[in-house]
């Protein structure tokens, strides 16, 4: 046993059964509108032309792989019931999970909040007097910030899923749940790889590329002392920890360095191995369009001889209980993160990942974000959606995400009436809205309203059309004309001719 | 001071409210009309895993138990494998000629990367998605070897091979709760497609996956 | 049959062509219309908006205007939707049983007139008559809510003199979406370019829908770019005959 690997053997004991400590939840900052993020990216014609190549393409891989399936509806079926019955009794789900995994050789903590997950692993791979440690593709690290928690105590991170890598190398944000570089083409890795691997000669086919990642990580796998991981899914019964991916750096991470860490959020419980059977019918050919993914890895605890010998299993909160609790939201936590809707939407398709300013993009995120940090901070989320329903369609477990959006704008709404005082009662649109609703209840008012508008709008019209319109309604008209008013209207003609 | 695990704990049961206290998990129906079983003769399922395999790009043969050695033979020689890593219990007759053997008693990391491929058994065969199950019982040994050497050269029985993964998933459930033995499930060689979504077959597992399947 | 009217808001005040279009076209094929004029708004755009509060008074009075009918036709997918999809989320924030038991018993009789016509009547063929090449866009709420499926084209395909050609991409969203169009304009526009680029392809001559909403979006910009192409209601398609082109 080399001497790195002594230590952690040592260190190990140290931290059996060690408590977490309480961390206070940090406050989150607003984030910023989706429209400007939208602005700013739809003009970006290279980042334009790369998602529409991709998303067209994953698109079709994955209708391709669907439509072969006779049992597809009741497939989805089963695994929306199965959340369900998850979820209406995730506490039990997760004792029992708890109990699997410590059963079999592994450690359970539990997190409340991001701080605290990263306090847990940090403190983990600060006892393992570990240097260096290599990450599988994980998004639930990605919210919490592991990274730069890792990093603070002089801790080297390697992310070694290829776009992952890429992401990390370019110091950017991910763009999409499953292909977070979706919005780089071949010709701008190729320079991101020359650039940061010192590389004299390569060329932007992406095998070559793919082969200098390959090389360039070989190094790591070998020598880390900590992998870190997220999961696709954990067994209750059995305890078993499942990865999804294709590369086989999941696997490298997960079976190379003798310690393996694993951030996974309460949702992602599975009952039994039968059940699991079923999700893995519906991910692969709902993410990446495949029958079933090069690579899964399924482990249960620690097994003597082969792999890591200390497991530790990090439970995290951090707003999924507050999701939990909205009857109408709770479906959210179905999600099992394939990223079907983000392709076959028509609004992420166009201004990609990084206008949701949040590590869960598109649709899926557009209801996931404001339900984890708060409708308040978040407002602009649940209106980036035509509510097409393309994503519903599509989701392999049913999530109604147009039913979850409408729901959510009710909270932005009822929030901003109810807790943003006389500013937000005295927004023009709640205005509009308000005075609109008092119109309509009524039919001799709505009347009135339908020759006030005809008279209103004569300053408006010009040759027969609308071309210019004030205020907020400035949006219809950069791209529109608008019809004015007819001099009749439907129930004034039937009033005339069959009243 | 309140744990992490009794604050979530109760923040669950309190966002839980809703659910009657005398809901079981089961009460909540889950409706299981999928195929569980595929009604295709053992023929057919043994071709259709073949062909879904190599759609892969993974080389997939078919030979006969006396011919198997001669086949593993002859697919080292033509991959040009000198060092081949095998589990410790693989069984003589699969031994191929004129090929340095290292038998995995605890080779290091190192001595697998620089191996030039390895072979092995398999638990099962999903002919649904051309899926090769590894979980560590006959012939597989640990995760280690077939992960880093670049060529995997897999021997699946033809009764090893089931239809449908819901199948395989009741087996598994069997392994896992044997004794924990991790399982690996490989569709292919190692692929990517994180470049403008287009598939590069060979990053970090092993690079090629070439199948034997014998009966 | 007895059919009831449900004209919408919309094209009460905006569209009132596609209105008499669908009175002339019922009426054709014998059925009695009823048209209540005490009707107003569903309350789509209020709900759909996040004013929700504000949208049960709405949806109360739909309630009480359409209760009693025998059935009910709209020319507009997306405010049946609204009735079918929407109004159960609406009584149970009312937290009143009293609406959702009376939601539960209307919003089965309330039709699009696409499914009403080929699912509820069994007709394809309505007689019309219509000389032009037309292309036609399957509004999302009829297509993904309302599950409409190929009705609205069965009834094109039946329409005598017409030149239908199919519009490529045609399930993507125009990138309407009510308040969506206002509220992300810019991104709305990006869908809506991609729309204008499938439906200039098919050099129809006519973009026909089953939702004005959306044709009013997708004819807004037309007619900004002088395209030489015009929208149409589905339901004006359907009511033209050869002795009475055009209504």
């Amino acid at each position: 046993m080399p001497e790195s690997q002594r230590n952690i053997q040592q260190k190990h004991d140290m931290f059996r059964g060690q408590q977490s400590t309480l961390i206070q939840t940090h406050s989150i900052g607003v984030i910023p509108p989706f429209q400007d993020g939208a602005r700013i990216a739809l003009e970006n014609t290279q980042l334009r032309r790369n998602l529409h190549k991709a998303t067209q393409t994953i698109r079709a891989k994955r209708a391709a792989v669907v439509d072969e399936m006779p049992d597809w509806e009741p497939l989805r079926e089963a695994g929306r019931a199965l959340k369900q019955r998850v979820l209406r009794h995730l506490d039990d789900y997760l004792l029992e999970l708890e109990a699997s995994v410590q059963r079999a050789g592994g450690q359970v903590h539990w997190a409340r909040d991001a701080d605290e997950a990263n306090r847990i692993i940090t403190d983990l791979v600060r006892g393992y007097g570990a240097k260096q440690v290599v990450k599988v593709k994980s998004i639930t690290t990605d919210e919490v910030h592991l990274n730069n928690s890792l990093q603070s105590i002089g801790v080297e991170v390697t992310e070694t899923d290829l776009a992952e890598l890429i992401i990390q190398l370019a110091d950017e944000r991910s763009s999409h749940i499953l292909v977070p570089a979706i919005h780089k083409n071949r010709a701008e890795i190729r320079e991101l790889f020359i650039r940061k691997f010192g590389l004299e000669e390569l060329s932007d086919s992406p095998k070559e590329l793919a082969e200098a990642a390959r090389l360039h990580l070989r190094r790591k796998f070998l020598s880390a002392e900590v992998g870190i991981s997220g999961a696709n899914f954990a067994v209750a019964e059995t305890g078993t920890v499942c990865v999804v991916e294709s590369e086989g750096n999941g696997r490298m991470c997960t079976t190379l360095p003798p310690v393996l860490i694993t951030l996974m959020g309460i949702e992602k419980v599975v009952p039994s191995m039968d059940d699991l059977g079923v999700f893995m019918q519906l991910l692969p050919r709902s993410s990446t369009g495949e029958r079933m993914n090069p690579y899964n890895s399924l482990w249960t605890g620690v097994t003597r001889g082969d792999g890591p010998q200390h497991f530790h299993l990090v439970l995290l909160d951090n707003g999924r209980t507050r999701v939990l609790a909205d009857e109408i939201g709770r479906q959210t936590l179905y999600c099992i993160r394939c990223s079907a809707c983000l392709n076959v939407c028509p609004v992420y398709s166009r201004t990609g990942g990084h206008a949701y300013h949040s590590v869960y993009p598109g649709p899926i995120g557009a209801i996931l974000t404001p339900q984890l940090v708060g409708v308040e901070n978040a407002p602009s989320l649940p209106y980036a959606s035509s509510l097409c329903g393309a994503c519903y369609e599509v989701c392999p477990v049913k999530i109604n995400i147009p039913e979850v959006l409408i729901h959510l704008r009710g909270e932005v709404v009822r929030h901003q009436q109810d807790h943003d005082g006389l500013r937000g009662r005295a927004d023009p649109e709640n205005v509009a809205m308000k005075t609109l609703a008092y119109l309509f209840a009524d039919p001799a008012r709505y009347e009135r309203a339908q020759k006030l508008g005809r008279v209103g709008q004569w300053p408006l019209a010009r040759g027969g059309s609308i071309q210019w319109l004030p205020g907020a309604l400035a949006g219809w008209t950069a791209m529109r004309d608008l019809k004015p008013m007819p001099k009749q209207t439907f129930r004034e003609w039937w009033r005339t001719t069959r009243g | 001071m309140s744990t992490g695990k009794e604050a979530i704990l109760s923040s669950i049961r309190a966002a839980l409210r809703d659910v009657p206290a005398a809901e079981k998990p089961s009460d909540v129906p889950v409706s299981r009309d999928y195929l569980k079983h595929s009604e295709t003769p053992r023929e057919e399922l043994v071709f259709l895993f073949m062909e879904r395999v190599a759609e892969y790009k993974a080389t997939v043969r078919r030979v006969s138990e006396e011919a198997l050695r001669a086949a593993i033979t002859e697919a080292c020689h033509m991959r040009g494998v000198g060092r081949l890593v095998v589990p410790p219990d693989l069984p003589q007759e699969w031994e191929p000629e004129s090929v340095e053997l290292l038998r995995d008693e605890g080779l290091s990391h190192e001595q697998l990367d620089r191996s030039d491929g390895v072979l092995t058994g398999c638990a099962l065969g999903i002919a649904q998605t051309g899926t090769i199950v590894l979980d560590g019982g006959e012939v597989q040994g640990r995760r280690a070897i077939t992960l880093l050497p670049d060529y995997h050269l897999c021997v699946v029985r033809e009764e090893q091979i089931v239809g449908l993964v819901p199948e395989a998933f009741a087996h598994l459930a069997y392994t896992v709760g044997e004794g924990g033995r991790p399982i690996t499930l490989i569709s292919g060689p190692s692929a990517t497609s994180d470049i403008e979504l287009s598939r590069v077959e060979g990053v970090h597992g092993p690079r090629t996956l070439e199948v034997l399947v014998v009966g | 049959m007895r059919v009831t009217l449900f004209i919408t808001c919309f094209n009460d005040t905006l569209f009132p062509e596609t209105g008499r279009a669908m009175v002339h076209l019922l009426e054709r094929l014998g059925h009695q219309i009823h048209f209540p004029l005490e009707q107003t708004c569903c309350g789509q755009m209020h709900f759909n908006t996040g004013y929700q509060r504000e949208a049960v008074a709405l949806v109360r009075h739909f309630v009480t205007v359409f209760g009693d009918a025998e059935v009910v036709v709209a020319p507009s997918a997306s405010c049946v939707a609204m009735v079918r999809d929407l109004y159960p989320m609406a009584a149970d924030l009312a937290r009143d049983p009293t609406l959702k038991a009376q939601v539960a018993a209307l919003a089965p009789k309330v039709f699009e007139l696409s499914e009403f016509l080929v699912n509820v009547l069994g007709v394809e063929d309505v007689g019309a008559y219509y000389p032009h090449r037309v292309t036609y866009h399957p509004t999302c709420h009829s297509l993904r809510m309302l599950h409409v499926g190929d009705a609205p084209l069965r009834l094109l395909r039946a329409v005598r003199g017409i030149d239908l050609v199919p519009l490529p991409d045609a399930a993507e969203c125009c990138g309407f979406g009510g308040t969506f169009a206002i509220k992300n304009a810019d991104t709305s526009m990006a869908m809506l370019g991609d729309k204008l680029s499938s439906v200039l392809s098919t050099h129809a001559e006519v973009c026909a829908a089953a939702d004005n909403s959306c044709l009013m979006h997708i004819g807004g910009a037309l007619h900004r770019q002088r395209a030489g192409v015009r929208t149409i209601h589905l339901a004006e398609i359907l009511a033209s005959t050869e002795e009475a082109a055009g209504l």
